[in-house]
């Protein structure tokens, strides 16, 4: 059984992971569409694949997080990522499995998805 | 929607688009009485009266990139057609509260899915907001509550991946411990 003492733990153990993530350079953005539109179209489990795939590759530069519509809901689920330094990429109809190749190819070896792009879509 | 945990998550987010401080969520089995209830329950901005009465037409929104507005529709659809009910409770200053209810065992009542995930979604992504996450089952509750995770956290946030997964495991554990699966 999972408890709150678990979090104590943690606590101990990420609190030099937290200290690098201070003196570190900028973080990685990921960002997903959560409104009406994109909760629908399943971006809930893309979130989870992302947070799940950052926590196996013990990623500490990026974090995942929500934003509202869009504006293109028949491209939904749509991620954002923002690497600081670099222009904003648009991913569209993701799916978890999209997102474990975005993890990888993109957050980790910096090569963007070109097939997964808005600018691919139509 | 495929799931009713899904239309949390979609509702709660207007709490959020309304400046709320604190959003309570709040599922109710009722066996004897064959009933399911949903509350999401804000400390937002409200709305008014007026607005309070259309705001279930999905052709009012506050979104500027659509005309359309479909979360409200679409959980008042879940509650009627499992025979159930809708209202919206709304005082501007003070909050809002959204109550669905269906009927327990009607063959159209949408599971109500993956709460683990829902609530730490919006945990995860919305640090300065405090969650309470309550299930009843029939005579056994099970709490949630963002302010006893930041206690036990300090400065970890509450979005690093470790801590998003524990919640999931913490909340699917803890409804099961009530059996309140759903």
């Amino acid at each position: 059984m999972k408890s709150l003492a678990d979090l104590e733990a943690i606590r101990n153990r990420t609190i030099n992971k937290v200290g690098l993530r201070k003196e570190g350079t900028e973080e990685t953005r990921i960002v997903v569409g959560m409104a009406t539109c994109g909760i629908a179209a399943g971006a809930r489990p893309v979130m989870q694949a992302f947070v799940e795939e950052l926590q196996k590759r013990n990623i500490t530069n990026a974090f995942v997080t929500q934003t509202g519509c869009i504006g293109v809901c028949r491209l939904e689920p749509i991620v954002e990522v923002y690497v600081p330094g670099q222009e904003k990429v648009t991913y569209v109809k993701m799916t978890a499995e999209k997102a474990a190749k975005v993890v990888v190819d993109h957050i980790v070896n910096g090569k963007v998805v070109e097939e997964y792009t808005i600018g691919n879509a139509e | 929607m495929k799931e009713l945990s899904l239309n949390i998550l979609d509702i709660a987010q207007n709490s959020i688009a309304a400046n709320a401080t604190c959003v309570t969520i709040q599922v109710c089995k009722d066996t004897a009485q064959n009933r399911l209830t949903l509350c999401i329950e804000d400390d937002g901005k409200g709305m008014t009266e007026a607005f309070v009465k259309k705001v279930c037409d999905p052709f009012v929104t506050t979104r500027t990139t659509r005309k359309v507005g479909m979360g409200i529709p679409l959980l008042k659809l879940a509650a009627e057609q499992a025979e159930g009910t809708f209202s919206i409770q709304s005082e501007v200053g003070k909050g809002t509260k959204v109550t669905a209810t269906f009927t327990l065992n009607h063959i159209d009542r949408l599971p109500l899915g993956d709460i683990g995930q829902t609530m730490s979604v919006l945990v995860s992504c919305n640090q300065t907001v405090d969650f309470v996450y309550i299930h009843k089952a029939d005579d056994k509750t099970f709490v949630f509550d963002t302010k006893q995770m930041r206690a036990a956290l300090g400065d970890v946030p509450l979005n690093d991946p470790e801590v998003v997964l524990w919640m999931q495991e913490y909340i699917k554990e803890g409804i099961l411990s009530i059996n309140g699966g759903v």
